[in-house]
């Protein structure tokens, strides 16, 4: 399968993002922020970073960008999409996934391998994994606190949405855990931790993020 | 480009030709930091006072910062060094932006290690973030790719208040800019020592890979071409930061000197990477310089005088950010996040689209000449006619005297020998209790889970391994190591030992980690440059440094001095922190410094000598500073290097650590910590000499117990003493006789000091 990565102004991991994609058996497509273009491919990866220097907020910035018209309209029927860390605020920012990521509990930017359990497995990102898995991959941010009101939380919670949790201590004050969720069809998911810095022992904490990039050439999902 | 400027001030404007017909004019250069006699070479120089904005660039460049007036004179020695490397010629060496060396596979890297120490303890956070941001470019400039950085750091007791302002800071400055620029940090040093109570050294190293034909250098040539001027915007920050700052010591009688610290904003430097990669690449560009100090001063007359000797430029054209900023200012402004390029008028365009796309504004703000002259106008009047290279090199070399300080045989002579040790093993398990959690052997992850080691995905090893490695191609699996060290307590002992004990030690660690070292960068931070005390430690050790690059076959890239660091009249430790960078040819074979399973044998690799003078249990245990330090032999290094980067690259050995601060204790301590995996050792002699002695020349390696054979054949064959310790396993670290102490309540111990001292 083809899978695009967006590069944002100020993106850094959409290099690490390509290799993890072409790790897991697809096609890397580079996409850039400003075509209305994407390049008829079949997934696409928004990937870690500090998009537009994070100013603003998070993501506030680069939701704007014109490839995002075309990320949220085939977003919207179902195409899988995947935001990684800064992806993950571009997410909240597009209002494709609810809820926010604020500043980490202890005021520090934190660069840790972080344990998480898989919890959503019927996703096209995690299809790979079993429920409840348990794995090791890179938990990198600034801003990584997950925040929601409680209606939605309690919602996230219901509709079994949350894809991914940490373990052990809470890294950045995320509530509930929260590391990772869905939307309801399950196509667009939001990840904190960065599951490209895991796919080669040589160059991370192994290779528990691999699943994130074989999910999708294991499975299909119209 | 540019945004309207303001009516030019004319009334007030100091032309040439104005300074021609007032000759006599009161002009301020004491104030600028210029000593009276550079004030009339200046005069000589143009044969009339220079204007307003001349004396700015004169006192900006001539400043000791940029000019290296006290140091030159030593510094020069480097040149004998023969610049090569077992791979080939360097490509680029001193005096360039940053040294360049071939590390094969038509591969190169370039890298340089640069101090901001006075401007991070006035602002900690931006003068930490605009440090990394300066080697960055510095790295950039050169053609190469920045991947990685590491920052050697030092500060005041860990429970000085001031510390705990200072630290925070400076490590999420480090952060801040280093993280938001996608560069792997893999390593440095945190290091804790009352002589920088008032004067923290933050050290930034920067690594950039390119291919060879990618190499650009900082020159203006061909006459016509366009002299381009892109990224932000100049703006007031950082006026006269260089020479003020940098040229002398805090006064806490002065004036406030905020202001003058320069701010970051690393998501322009990002663009500015991407940007000119990307320019390199289109092969729009003729020559390049980062500006960093002294800012257009600096860019316009190193790039002129490289060139073909003659530059013009209309100020008036450098795009601002404060429009009411004055020609002198625009010309000293220290506004980060630019770089000025030489393009041939049929790039412009192209040069210009590729700004555009990344969002970077750029400006055309002259042109190359063959004049031999630097003319710089402001709205069609000429304000600066200078020859460029008495700007960019011609600065005063000063013959500071120096001589050995009166106090330092009484220092040589209270040997730390003497002090009382201890004798039980009980007292010996209390003492390695103490050292493993006092601040400078400690665990550092408090500061370096705050940087980004994993991102481009080719992080081999990162703190706290002997060494950083990247991985260069991901096909061949070539890569670089690098290491930062330095002990200034040894240093101080001994300024010519203390040094080649930091290249030693840098050194070794590439070794360790399986990398065979290839060449040297320094930064140089020293005290006060007319003290001829201090002046004698720094000539000391450019000798040692010198001397161990020509016995070791090590050339010198590149790097930086830094003076004036003290609190009134107490210096700081000198501190020469080396960074030697080593190429491996296959990173899957690297050795890593933990140990990897039970049941593994423990050698060790040197010689033990009495030698606790200037060492970590001196200084924790008895706050003592006093003796010899431990004795250097090059060769012995040399013969241990070869065999490490043997044992890797033949597999012989499962892990390696070197032995350095806290000796074999910390050591065994360290190895154990990383997987949680114990071990047990017999100790031959004194066992307090064996476990805290800082001999340099030593490693402990692991092997499985079917490779022995071929280690101790290695060793034999590079003649280096072996001595079997013991072997791992358990989880305890047991000394024969002496003491047994698990290992979670020491890693517990180690991990708490930092998060205890300075929160979660």
């Amino acid at each position: 399968m083809k899978i695009g990565v967006v590069t944002f102004p100020g993106s850094l991991d959409d290099v690490d993002a390509r290799r993890a994609v072409t790790f897991g058996g697809n096609e890397a497509v580079a996409l850039w922020h400003g075509d209305h273009d994407l390049q008829g491919v079949d997934a696409v990866v928004l990937p870690g970073g500090f998009s537009y220097g994070d100013y603003l907020r998070c993501g506030a910035i680069s939701r704007f960008a014109p490839v995002m018209t075309e990320v949220i309209e085939a977003a919207a029927k179902g195409m899988p999409v995947l935001g990684i860390c800064n992806g993950f605020q571009i997410l909240c920012e597009s209002h494709l996934l609810p809820g926010a990521l604020i500043r980490n509990d202890h005021r520090k930017f934190n660069c840790v391998d972080q344990r998480l359990r898989i919890e959503r497995v019927d996703t096209p990102w995690t299809s790979a994994y079993t429920a409840g898995q348990e794995v090791t991959i890179v938990l990198k941010n600034g801003e990584g606190g997950y925040v929601a009101d409680e209606a939605t939380l309690d919602m996230l919670e219901g509709e079994g949405r949350v894809v991914a949790r940490y373990l052990d201590d809470n890294p950045n004050g995320s509530l509930r855990d929260i590391a990772g969720i869905s939307n309801e069809r399950g196509n667009v998911v939001g990840l904190m931790p960065h599951p490209e810095h895991a796919v080669e022992a040589l160059c991370g904490p192994g290779t528990d993020g691999l699943g994130f990039f074989t999910s999708l050439a294991a499975a299909t999902f119209a | 480009m540019s945004e309207t400027q303001q009516a030019p001030r004319t009334s007030t404007l100091d032309t040439v030709a104005v300074a021609s017909g007032d000759p006599e004019r009161d002009q301020p250069w004491a104030d600028l930091g210029l000593k009276a006699d550079e004030y009339a070479t200046i005069r000589t120089i143009l044969g009339r006072r220079p204007t307003s904005s001349e004396l700015a660039m004169y006192s900006v460049m001539w400043s000791e910062h940029c000019s290296y007036k006290s140091s030159k004179v030593h510094l020069k020695q480097f040149g004998e060094v023969p610049q090569e490397t077992p791979i080939g010629k360097m490509l680029a060496g001193i005096g360039e932006n940053a040294g360049v060396i071939d590390i094969g596979q038509g591969y190169a890297v370039s890298f340089k290690v640069e101090s901001h120490n006075h401007p991070s303890y006035v602002e900690p956070y931006q003068g930490a973030a605009t440090g990394v941001g300066g080697i960055v470019r510095d790295i950039l400039a050169m053609g190469a790719r920045p991947v990685a950085v590491m920052d050697p750091l030092r500060f005041g007791p860990l429970d000085a208040p001031d510390t705990h302002r200072v630290l925070p800071g400076i490590v999420a400055g480090v952060g801040g800019y280093g993280n938001c620029l996608g560069l792997a940090n893999i390593g440095g040093e945190v290091v804790f020592d009352e002589t920088y109570a008032g004067n923290p050294l933050v050290n930034a190293l920067g690594l950039g890979v390119l291919r060879h034909e990618d190499l650009h250098l900082a020159k203006a040539a061909g006459e016509g071409n366009l002299v381009i001027l892109y990224g932000a915007r100049t703006g007031g920050d950082g006026i006269g930061g260089v020479s003020i700052l940098a040229s002398e010591t805090f006064e806490s009688t002065g004036p406030a000197k905020r202001p003058s610290v320069q701010v970051g904003d690393p998501f322009m430097e990002k663009l500015l990477i991407e940007c000119t990669l990307e320019l390199f690449a289109a092969g729009v560009v003729n020559g390049i310089q980062d500006l960093g100090g002294a800012g257009l001063s600096c860019a316009t007359s190193e790039l002129a005088s490289a060139g073909d000797g003659g530059m013009h430029c209309n100020l008036d054209q450098v795009p601002l950010r404060d429009s009411t900023l004055a020609p002198e200012e625009i010309l000293m402004s220290e506004s980060q996040e630019r770089m000025m390029a030489v393009v041939e008028p049929d790039h412009v365009e192209e040069f210009l689209a590729i700004c555009a796309k990344w969002e970077v504004e750029a400006a055309v703000i002259g042109e190359v000449t063959t004049t031999g002259r630097l003319e710089i106008d402001w709205h069609g009047e000429r304000i600066v006619d200078v020859p460029p290279a008495s700007v960019a090199h011609d600065g005063p070399t000063y013959h500071r005297p120096y001589a050995r300080p009166a106090w330092q045989d009484a220092l040589q002579a209270d040997t730390a020998e003497a002090l009382p040790r201890p004798t039980t093993g009980e007292e010996l398990a209390a003492t390695l209790r103490t050292l493993v959690a006092s601040p400078n052997l400690c665990d550092k992850s408090w500061v370096t889970d705050q940087y980004d080691r994993y991102v481009r995905g080719n992080t081999v090893l990162s703190q706290p391994e002997d060494g950083g490695m990247i991985r260069i191609d991901d096909e061949t699996n070539l890569g670089v190591a690098l290491s930062t060290d330095c002990n200034g307590r040894f240093a101080k002992l001994d300024p010519y030992v203390g040094a080649q004990l930091a290249f030693v030690e840098s050194y070794r660690n590439v070794s360790t980690v399986g990398a065979t070292p290839m060449a040297m960068s320094d930064c140089l931070n020293f005290g006060s440059p007319e003290d001829p005390d201090v002046m004698w430690q720094f000539a000391e050790a450019c000798r040692g440094l010198k001397d161990a690059c020509l016995e070791l076959g090590i050339p010198v890239t590149g790097g930086n001095v830094s003076l004036y660091n003290q609190t009134g009249e107490t210096a700081i430790l000198p501190t020469p922190v080396v960074a030697i960078l080593g190429v491996i040819q296959d990173v899957t074979r690297r050795t890593p410094s933990g140990f990897q399973a039970g049941g593994e044998r423990v050698f060790l690799l040197g010689e033990t000598r009495e030698e606790l003078s200037g060492s970590e249990w001196a200084h924790v245990i008895h706050q003592h500073l006093g003796g010899l330090p431990p004795r250097i032999d090059l060769a012995a290094e040399r013969a241990l290097s070869t065999l490490l980067v043997e044992a890797s690259s033949d597999s012989v050995v499962t892990s390696a650590h070197d032995l350095s601060d806290g000796g074999l204790a910390h050591a065994l301590a360290e190895s154990s910590f990383r997987n949680g995996i114990g071990v047990s050792v017999a100790l031959e002699g004194d066992p307090f000499v064996a476990l805290f002695s800082e001999s340099a020349a030593r490693a402990i390696v692991t092997v499985t117990t079917d490779n022995a054979d071929r280690l101790v054949a290695l060793a034999e064959k590079h003649g280096v003493a072996i001595t079997p310790l013991g072997q791992t396993g358990g989880d305890t670290i047991s000394v024969e006789g002496q003491f047994e102490v698990p290992v979670a309540e020491l890693r517990a111990a180690w991990s708490a000091t930092l998060p205890d001292a300075l929160g979660r």
